[in-house]
């Protein structure tokens, strides 16, 4: 075995330690000669590919539906049904009913997916700021947040409806809950992983804790926040419908308009839900890739 | 000359692990005066820069350097990489409250002077190596030190890149007249750019040998070709084989014994 040959080298075995634990800060600071090749974004497998996979899941639709029992058909109509008999379908007097439900049951949601992932990120950002501040903090407080985390959070449900009713907050809280903690553990990650040669430098010009934080590491981890950001923004969506499964009382959310339609054996207005939903997480995850990439793409130099 | 810019009385520094680092180190570095530690990897030369900018604390003995007017130039750029070279420049003028408009000109002047300008407003990212260092070099001008301490800046760059530095960093100190204190692998780059090349044996590390270097500033690159400056790495080469079979032969064999 060879001997350790000073501080330094101790120092580098330590640091790169530490940036296994998060794979999103390490390579942010570790600076490449060449920035990649952009590849050509309008290359034909890029469009063509894509179509192709959309025409056999169609076909595979349709065959599939016909495999089904004629009772069961109801939970694969066409898919063209969706639009036909569910988003443009009218009543009698001209009524678009189903559209109707469904944007208000979408809206409901987005306002507690807004609502809740906001007060997460405030919440998030701030406690992962104060921890880093304060090891024994950190160190005490850690293994509960990962507790937090790992609880089905349909098990506290019942708890958090009995506390607060079955309105919006609940909804929120439960949003909340799941969306927490991807931004909080990537931003203790972010501003606790930054390379001690920066911190020299700091150290050098007597920097302030303050100036230190919003100099080097906010800026430092924020490649690392916003990946935190974005995982949070498509389970936002998702703790928005799990609420709205679970807390069957006052407005529905799609949640619960998805399973009153299902019920109804509505399969166009089933999968109407389903799509919206879908649009809706996509849309939140790409606001903040967007987002992302505004703030930090000009420099970041991580592979995503 | 009015006495050394930093100068180490006795320093010793014996690590938390009882790891003997630096034993007994003691010299100066005048204003003009440009000075090359060169020895085996972890003999202790970082850790004398570490313990002169008070980055590490000293465990024996004493440094006196004015610590507010201290450049350190690292191994790495360290370049923050969500700044700009402009903004990166500027860092240290910022961290010194400095105004704005007056943190911007320092760093203006800088880039000009090591130059990169016309690279202001590029991302690190875009840099290599070379660049990465000037730029580095660039934000440690600002401040203007009496005292610059390197810790071997130019030992990731290609040798072509590391000629044209070590040209351009010689002719900053003649401009600058600041007490150079710099580390190296190299024995052709110390001899370069020095007025003196101290020679430390590794664990614990001492200074064993001093070399005065007689060629007048501004230097040229031929004299890296004349019988006198082959004559001077000869001599540090030679030293530097004594720090190697020194110390370091017999450190495997404590190391065993400790061991069992």
């Amino acid at each position: 075995m060879t001997a350790i040959q000073d501080r330094d080298q101790i120092d580098e075995i330590e640091n790169r330690g530490e940036s296994m634990v998060d794979v999103t800060i390490g390579p942010s600071l570790v600076e490449r000669d060449a920035p990649r090749a952009v590849k050509d974004p309008f290359s034909p497998i890029k469009i063509i590919g894509p179509i192709v996979v959309f025409g056999l899941v169609m076909a595979f639709w349709y065959g599939a539906r016909s495999l089904l029992a004629p009772y069961k058909r109801f939970v694969l109509p066409p898919p063209h049904h969706i639009f036909t008999k569910a988003f443009f379908a009218t009543t009698a007097d001209g009524e678009h009913v189903i559209r109707k439900a469904i944007f208000k049951a979408t809206w409901l949601d987005v306002k507690v997916a807004v609502i809740g992932l906001s007060i997460a990120i405030v919440l998030g950002v701030l406690t992962a700021v104060v921890m880093s501040m304060a090891k024994w903090l950190e160190i005490s407080f850690w293994p509960y947040l990962v507790a937090l985390q790992a609880i089905p959070i349909l098990t506290v449900s019942p708890l958090i409806g009995a506390v607060m009713g079955y309105g919006q907050s609940p909804r929120i809280l439960v949003t909340i809950i799941i969306t927490i903690f991807p931004i909080l553990s990537n931003t203790l990650f972010g501003i606790t992983g930054v390379d001690n040669g920066f911190h020299d430098l700091f150290s050098l010009h007597k920097a302030s804790r303050w100036t230190r934080l919003t100099k080097l590491q906010l800026p430092a981890a924020s490649p690392a926040i916003f990946a935190g950001f974005r995982i949070s923004a498509g389970l936002a969506v998702i703790g928005a419908i799990v609420g709205d499964v679970f807390f069957r009382a006052g407005e529905a959310g799609l949640g619960l308009q998805v399973d009153v339609y299902n019920s109804r054996l509505n399969g166009p207005a089933t999968w109407a839900c389903i799509l919206m939903a879908a649009a809706l997480g996509l849309t939140f995850f790409a606001f903040f890739a967007v987002l992302e990439r505004l703030v930090v793409g000009r420099w970041n130099t991580t592979k995503r | 000359m009015s006495g050394p810019q930093i100068s180490f009385n006795d320093v010793t520094r014996v690590f938390p692990d009882g790891t003997h680092a630096v034993d007994n180190v003691s010299f100066g570095v005048e204003s003009g005066e440009f000075v090359s530690i060169i020895g085996p990897s972890g003999c202790g030369k970082s850790t004398l820069l570490k313990m002169a900018s008070g980055l590490m604390g000293i465990t024996g003995g004493s440094i006196d350097v004015d610590r507010n007017s201290i450049g350190y130039v690292f191994q790495d750029a360290t370049l923050l990489p969500f700044r700009t070279v402009q903004r990166n420049v500027q860092l240290f003028a910022e961290l010194h409250k400095m105004p704005r408009a007056e943190a911007s000109r320092l760093a203006t002047e800088a880039i000009e002077l090591v130059g990169l300008k016309g690279f202001e407003k590029k991302f690190p990212k875009s840099l290599s190596g070379g660049m990465k260092m000037r730029a580095s070099l660039a934000r440690s001008l600002t401040l203007n030190p009496k005292v610059f301490l390197f810790d071997e800046p130019f030992g990731a760059i290609d040798e072509i890149t590391r000629d044209r530095l070590n040209t351009e960093l010689m002719q900053l100190f003649v401009r600058n007249q600041f007490a150079g204190l710099f580390i190296t692998h190299s024995i052709s780059e110390a001899v370069y750019l020095s007025t003196r090349v101290l020679v430390m044996s590794a664990r614990p590390g001492r200074l064993i040998a001093e070399f005065e270097v007689p060629f007048e500033y501004p230097r040229t690159d031929s004299i890296r070709y004349t019988p006198e400056f082959a004559r001077l790495t000869g001599a540090v080469n030679e030293a530097l084989h004594e720090a190697y079979a020194g110390p370091a032969a017999i450190a495997p064999k404590v190391a065993a014994l400790k061991g069992a």
